[in-house]
């Protein structure tokens, strides 16, 4: 697990010992991730805060290294997904890792639903997740089940085939986004209960493709 | 399919025990932390808040352990209160496994601690703890006021635009307790909850008084909440989580089955 030293890992790290992971290492460090069969990138917090972060410790380059000369499975959770588009738009606007081309944009004020319900932002809580096709994450879980979310921006991909899973809020957001060995998520499975530790243990197993 | 309302069932803890009074007076014991949580997990809580309401110096480190241990075993969200005072009692809770903080007292004493919080560790996981009392009628209707000190200290700030300045401030979400109502099973005060889901954008738990399952459902379809929150009617198995959520899902609410 890459820590960048932006909260609370445990539960990530717990989550993954609970679904079988015989051992995580939570580094920064390029040689103790060197090991790693597969590497989470998580994330919470404000976006400059963590790309100040990411760059200033080199996660952005042991990131790169995993993901595309290693081709390790890497997951990425909320902010760590965010962080791997080109631009965000919080705190009035930052620069991204790139890996993934796209935005990250405010659900906005004054968001309501279609019907014209008022919706509150942070997206906080409970959302029904739409698997887009079909990957091995998403294995065991049926469409419609529901994953905590807590996050105030989106992600738009520039490319919409890389949408794996959406949410609906006001819009229909992008709850998880795969290419390749990667695969991102804007909810929390680690805090998902049943289900997010089915998919964190389909982590487990994934060997990184996309059939 | 919206966003389902929360149900989070509160441990009240005191020196390590879980405990509820009426009014925080005449506790009860209710048991061990990790044992109930675990047990709240499995009924299909959507979150767990854990409020330290001993919170002296003295027994921080018995919260930060349970919550560790809490946090270990229980993998939907978990919020912890009580004594919150700085960056540093919000680091230790995060570290120690806790996704949000509540802070109450000390968002009236400082609240900037509110904004640097929310600009350090992100507004997601800032909650503020706000005690309400109804204190005056008029002719807008009832006023209600912040009190302090589990509802026997007043401060004359007015609830409503105090909950729009946390807002603004940074706070991601809103616990709304009513201290007429807590530990008296007469349901949550609605009057002053609609108000408040009203008045700000970001979400709010509703807490204090529920009795029966009917409180909480009308703390969504009355009060408007996000979020409802019930200690005592989940601690002594009178409810499981699960049953309250087929009561409201039997009223059309959405939730999390």
């Amino acid at each position: 697990m890459i820590d960048y030293g932006m909260g609370n890992l445990h539960s990530v790290a717990s989550g993954l010992e609970q679904v079988g992971a015989s051992e995580v290492v939570v580094s920064h460090e390029p040689a103790a991730i060197a090991g790693a069969d597969r590497v989470v990138f998580p994330g919470v917090g404000g976006i400059r805060d963590c790309m100040e972060a990411i760059r200033r410790l080199g996660c952005d380059q042991l990131l790169d290294h995993v993901l595309n000369n290693e081709r390790k499975p890497v997951l990425a959770i909320c902010v760590g997904m965010q962080a791997l588009m080109t631009r965000s738009e919080e705190n009035q606007g930052v620069d991204c890792l790139g890996t993934l081309p796209g935005q990250v944009r405010y659900f906005g004020d004054q968001h309501s639903s279609l019907e014209g319900e008022r919706l509150k932002v942070p997206h906080m809580g409970w959302n029904a997740v739409m698997p887009v096709g079909s990957h091995p994450l998403w294995e065991g879980i049926a469409p419609g089940t529901r994953f905590y979310f807590v996050h105030s921006y989106h992600v738009v991909p520039d490319d919409p085939a890389m949408v794996a899973g959406s949410f609906e809020y006001g819009l229909t957001g992008c709850a998880a986004l795969a290419r390749e060995n990667l695969f991102a998520t804007q909810f929390h499975p680690e805090k998902s209960h049943t289900a997010g530790l089915t998919l964190l243990k389909n982590f487990l197993h994934w060997d990184g493709t996309c059939s | 399919m919206a966003l389902a309302k929360r149900i989070i069932p509160c441990l009240d803890v005191d020196q390590g025990r879980v405990v509820k009074g009426v009014n925080f007076v005449g506790i009860r014991d209710a048991g061990d932390p990790v044992e109930i949580a675990r047990r709240y997990n499995e009924e299909g809580a959507d979150e767990i808040t854990f409020l330290d309401i001993t919170a002296s110096h003295e027994e921080r480190d018995t919260t930060v352990h349970t919550v560790e241990q809490i946090a270990r075993e229980v993998f939907i969200p978990l919020t912890v209160g009580g004594g919150i005072r700085s960056l540093q009692d919000i680091r230790t809770m995060l570290n120690a496994g806790a996704d949000k903080v509540s802070i109450n007292t000390a968002a009236i004493h400082h609240p900037e601690l509110v904004s640097d919080a929310a600009a350090r560790f992100g507004t997601q996981c800032i909650v503020v703890a706000i005690d309400v009392k109804r204190v005056a009628e008029s002719d807008d209707g009832p006023r209600y006021e912040l009190f302090t000190h589990g509802g026997r200290k007043p401060t004359g700030i007015e609830a409503i635009s105090w909950a729009r300045k946390m807002a603004s401030l940074g706070a991601g979400e809103l616990l709304l307790t009513s201290m007429d109502r807590d530990g008296t099973r007469d349901g949550f005060e609605l009057a002053i909850t609609r108000a408040i889901t009203d008045a700000v954008d970001i979400p709010v738990i509703a807490s204090g008084g529920v009795g029966t399952l009917q409180h909480l459902a009308e703390g969504v379809t009355q009060g408007g909440a996000d979020a409802v929150l019930a200690a005592s009617i989940f601690h002594f198995g009178e409810y499981t989580v699960s049953e309250a959520k087929a009561h409201m899902a039997a009223q059309g609410i959405t939730v999390r089955q």
